[in-house]
């Protein structure tokens, strides 16, 4: 399991991996989003936490249909199905890669480009917090779309179309989180809901998607 | 350590290729198969692979006993021969790639990029990566394919080796490797395209 997360770590770094792919897409939203509403601070720092959270959101989805479809492609994923490795562990691997390589530098970027955004002061650590723990869901189910869809040509629409829905609830309780920390609220009911969402995805989207994926690979 | 195969119905697409196989395959012994593109022979070797499940029939094999080469040879092309050896050593719990890596002569290629090989070489590295897996009985389809006539002797020796050591082979190919083994035309088993057993599957594809 190490040699697999070490060897997708390689790959995202190495050229042509992709890395960075999602936190580039995340700097136009925030760049963008300033000229496209004006520059009236009160407003951008009102809508601060739910662009900031649309924006990781959207990064991390950009980068989805690479997940497994490059494996399938040159058939790796059928000699790892072979392998010793159960396909649950092998996709939760991969999640944590993708999480790794997209979640955590959106995470780490997500406070500066705040300022873009004239974010309020309080927000900042809420903002992290959420994206902390409400990224890794994003990833988990990510895991199951592209499952879902390996081997589609151009499988990147349907897809989309499939994860989207699954999104909302990560991103209604994220954006809340980060919301009533930059207004001084108290965020303890939605930070219980995105750490619930998030472990519960962790739990059962493995199995989920490793089912998909062995009828793919029939 | 055997592999045993009763009536066993194989599909494609939800639809029947090949019925009625039966064979077993004892440890030192190499069964190739033979028969006309479409045939039906990658199909056969996947659902022993475990890839798919039969239509019917049985397959009597130990857990984790088979290593399975497809058409593609799973190499990560920006990483280098080593480092693809290395990752499915990991994989299977192996640590040792030099034998392989002396088998199939792919020591000056060590440290470059996979991306970078010939077919041929990459072919080569696919088949080295049947020695790290460690596993008794290999399932080959079209190994041979880009190979040439001194990495087809490599090859043959290699499988020699293993079978040797008390391995087994089942092996899909067109060409004589110069192996003592038995070799199975899997026409007469093409199946009746009446029997539509595994239509009803199609629902669930």
């Amino acid at each position: 399991m190490k040699a697999l997360l070490r060897r997708d770590l390689i790959l995202a770094i190495r050229a042509g991996g992709g890395f960075g792919l999602g936190l580039a897409f995340f700097l136009i939203v925030t760049v963008l989003v300033p000229f496209g509403v004006g520059p009236q601070s009160e407003l951008l720092s009102r809508i601060a936490p739910g662009i900031l959270w649309l924006g990781a959101l959207l990064a991390c989805l950009l980068s989805l249909d690479r997940l497994l479809a490059l494996d399938w492609e040159d058939g790796t994923l059928d000699l790892l199905a072979t392998s010793p490795l159960p396909l649950e562990a092998a996709l939760s691997i991969k999640a944590l890669a993708h999480w790794i390589t997209t979640g955590l530098p959106l995470v780490l970027a997500a406070p500066v480009f705040g300022v873009l955004l004239s974010l309020p002061q309080p927000g900042y650590f809420w903002l992290v917090i959420s994206l902390v723990l409400g990224t890794p869901a994003l990833s988990v189910i990510g895991t199951f779309g592209a499952a879902l869809t390996v081997g589609v040509k151009r499988g990147g629409l349907l897809m989309s179309l499939l994860v989207l829905p699954l999104y909302v609830p990560t991103l209604i309780f994220g954006a809340e989180v980060a919301r009533r920390g930059a207004e001084g609220m108290q965020t303890t009911t939605p930070l219980l809901m995105l750490a619930g969402i998030t472990l519960g995805v962790i739990a059962i989207m493995p199995f989920a998607s490793a089912v998909a994926l062995r009828v793919n690979l029939r | 350590m055997t592999l045993t195969i009763r009536d066993l119905c194989v599909a494609r697409g939800g639809l029947p290729v090949l019925e009625g196989l039966n064979f077993s395959l004892a440890p030192g012994q190499a069964l190739i198969l033979r028969g006309p593109n479409g045939s039906g022979k990658t199909t056969l070797l996947r659902t022993l692979a475990g890839l798919q499940p039969p239509l019917s029939g049985e397959i009597i094999a130990g857990e984790d006993q088979i290593a399975y080469a497809a058409h593609s040879d799973g190499l990560k092309a920006m990483l280098t021969v080593a480092e693809n050896l290395t990752f499915w050593a990991d994989v299977f719990g192996q640590r040792d790639i030099e034998t392989a890596i002396d088998a199939f002569s792919l020591d000056p290629l060590r440290d470059r990029l996979a991306g970078t090989l010939s077919a041929g070489q990459k072919r080569r590295l696919g088949l080295a990566r049947m020695l790290i897996t460690g596993r008794p009985i290999w399932m080959l389809d079209e190994p041979t394919v880009s190979l040439d006539v001194d990495a087809v002797a490599l090859f043959a020796s290699a499988v020699r080796a293993h079978l040797g050591a008390g391995g087994a082979a089942l092996i899909a190919t067109h060409i004589d490797l110069g192996l003592e083994a038995e070799v199975l035309d899997v026409t007469p088993f093409r199946a009746a395209h009446d029997a539509r057993l595994g239509a009803s599957d199609e629902a669930f594809l």
